[in-house]
């Protein structure tokens, strides 16, 4: 897993090839960090398939705000430098994340 | 064959971990079943300055923390997993989880609850897109940005402060006239010296705008009409909670609001079945209250397991005939009836057992067989596990009843 910030967001998730996840995560969000674990877990199952990133949004609130990312946690999936789907909100649970990944592995 | 618990305690939460604790270090066997971390709504309460003991500086995460980090130095489990379904009349009780099933001799229910909705137009739609139920989750993604706060209970006006150390503004949006709010005072005052507080009286959110992020909120003024458009960046929501009981199916009584109804031993109208927390209906639902229901829930579910293990073995078990004797002890003359059950039964051991209840003491006996402690002392036959029949306390009678047995 990739932590990305500012200054290489660009890089790293929208100038890449594939399909890219980034999980939107911040310190005082319980939820993020609980997920974090299962995340890493689906990185390293689903590395070969998908390019997986993280963003600290605490010292990232502009790009977070910039990516329309107002609530954690908050997973996004990326092609081409677009936004293709996304999951939020306190209930996501680490299932809903590896079924989204399926959908987008190829 | 699965193991069996005496006590499964539903949820995490302050009222959850309170009774873990309790009941492991009673020596029960005893589990605390959560689907995240523990804390429930307090872990997301960054400022929590009431709980005794515990004053400013106090965070709601590490305070749960060291409640849960408690409950496991006395040996209680926890079971991360998410309840899908409970059957709570079978014996053992059998909560079923997306990962596996668990049986329980006695439940703690204390699920909590969640935040209220609006139910306005836009609010699902930009729910993690400006519409926030958690200051503590998502106040940092706000700094520089300005938000509102609905509500005006505790929760608002102490979120509100909170979420003024990052955003530029807040705007407290208030159903009531101005100066008047639902929060204790001490918060209210205090939060009427915040400079980045503003208030917004007499008003409501008619629907919350915005494509891919809250732009702007519908406000009426209830006492006006007029509607108004006011530019935002979040809308942080704190209009109360709502029970989480859909998992209980109508197997145990709710009151009118969703909340269940329980005595003060938090025993609810199910045998075994106790509630702890904000899922009970209550005067005051705070951490400290939380706790205080998860400890007698605790030692209620204790007594009642503990009292179920010995009627099962020696009524509902036991190989002869039983008679039961209900009395209360402070009573000489229902004490002294006594005594002719306990001579009949002497005399007659080779087909009866004899039981002797206080139903002052025990609630298990007297709340299944519905003794009424003020008409003592009472017996009954058991056999096979059931009443056969009510006798009144008389030698004569008994000796009846012992022909019809000796005859068979």
């Amino acid at each position: 897993m990739i932590e990305v910030n500012k200054d290489n967001f660009e890089d790293e998730v929208l100038n890449a090839q594939g399909v890219v996840m980034v999980d939107w995560w911040g310190p005082k969000c319980e939820r993020c960090m609980e997920l974090m674990p299962h995340v890493e877990e689906l990185a390293s199952k689903y590395r070969d398939k998908i390019k997986f990133c993280s963003v600290n949004t605490s010292g990232n609130r502009r790009l977070a705000i910039s990516q329309k990312v107002l609530g954690l946690p908050a997973i996004i999936f990326y092609q081409n430098g677009q936004k293709i789907d996304e999951i939020s909100g306190q209930e996501i649970e680490p299932e809903d994340i590896e079924a989204k990944i399926k959908q987008y592995a190829q | 064959m699965e193991q069996v618990y005496d006590l499964l305690i539903l949820g995490g939460g302050p009222a959850g971990l309170a009774a873990g604790m309790y009941g492991a270090r009673a020596r029960m066997k005893t589990a605390i079943i959560e689907k995240g971390k523990p804390g429930g709504q307090a872990a997301t309460t960054e400022e929590l300055e009431n709980y005794p003991g515990f004053g400013r500086g106090t965070t709601g995460p590490r305070l749960t923390q060291a409640m849960a980090d408690h409950a496991i130095s006395f040996g209680a489990e926890f079971i991360k997993d998410t309840i899908v379904s409970l059957d709570l009349k079978s014996s053992p009780k059998r909560v079923v989880g997306k990962k596996g099933e668990y049986l329980g001799k006695a439940i703690i229910y204390a699920l909590g609850a969640q935040p209220r909705m609006l139910n306005i137009p836009g609010e699902g739609k930009l729910r993690g897109k400006g519409v926030s139920y958690c200051a503590t989750c998502d106040a940092d993604l706000f700094e520089e940005l300005d938000v509102v706060v609905v509500g005006s209970g505790d929760a608002a006006i102490e979120e509100a402060e909170y979420l003024s150390k990052f955003a530029e503004s807040v705007s407290i949006i208030v159903i009531h006239d101005e100066g008047k709010v639902d929060a204790n005072q001490v918060s209210f005052e205090r939060a009427k010296q915040n400079p980045k507080l503003k208030w917004i009286w007499n008003s409501i959110v008619k629907s919350i705008n915005g494509d891919e992020l809250v732009e702007s909120i519908t406000l009426k003024n209830i006492k006006t009409g007029e509607e108004s458009i006011y530019p935002i960046n979040g809308v942080f929501i704190f209009i109360g909670t709502v029970p989480i009981t859909n998992l209980l199916d109508g197997q145990i009584e709710l009151n009118p609001q969703g909340y269940i109804i329980t005595d003060n031993k938090m025993a609810t109208s199910l045998e075994g079945v106790f509630a702890a927390g904000d899922v009970r209906d209550k005067y005051l639902r705070q951490v400290v209250t939380a706790a205080s229901d998860g400890a007698i829930a605790a030692v209620a579910a204790e007594k009642y397991v503990h009292e179920t293990e010995l009627w099962d073995k020696e009524v509902i078990n036991a190989a002869k005939p039983v008679l039961v004797v209900y009395y209360n002890p402070t009573d000489m003359a229902g004490t002294e009836k006594v005594g002719i059950v306990d001579r009949f039964v002497r005399d007659n051991y080779e087909h009866f057992s004899l039981v002797k209840v206080d139903a002052t003491r025990n609630e298990l006996v007297s709340r299944r067989y519905q003794i009424d402690i003020n008409d003592l002392p009472k017996l009954h036959l058991f056999e096979n596990g059931e009443v056969k029949q009510e006798l009144p306390i008389d030698e004569n009678k008994l000796m009846a009843l012992l022909n019809s047995v000796s005859r068979r």
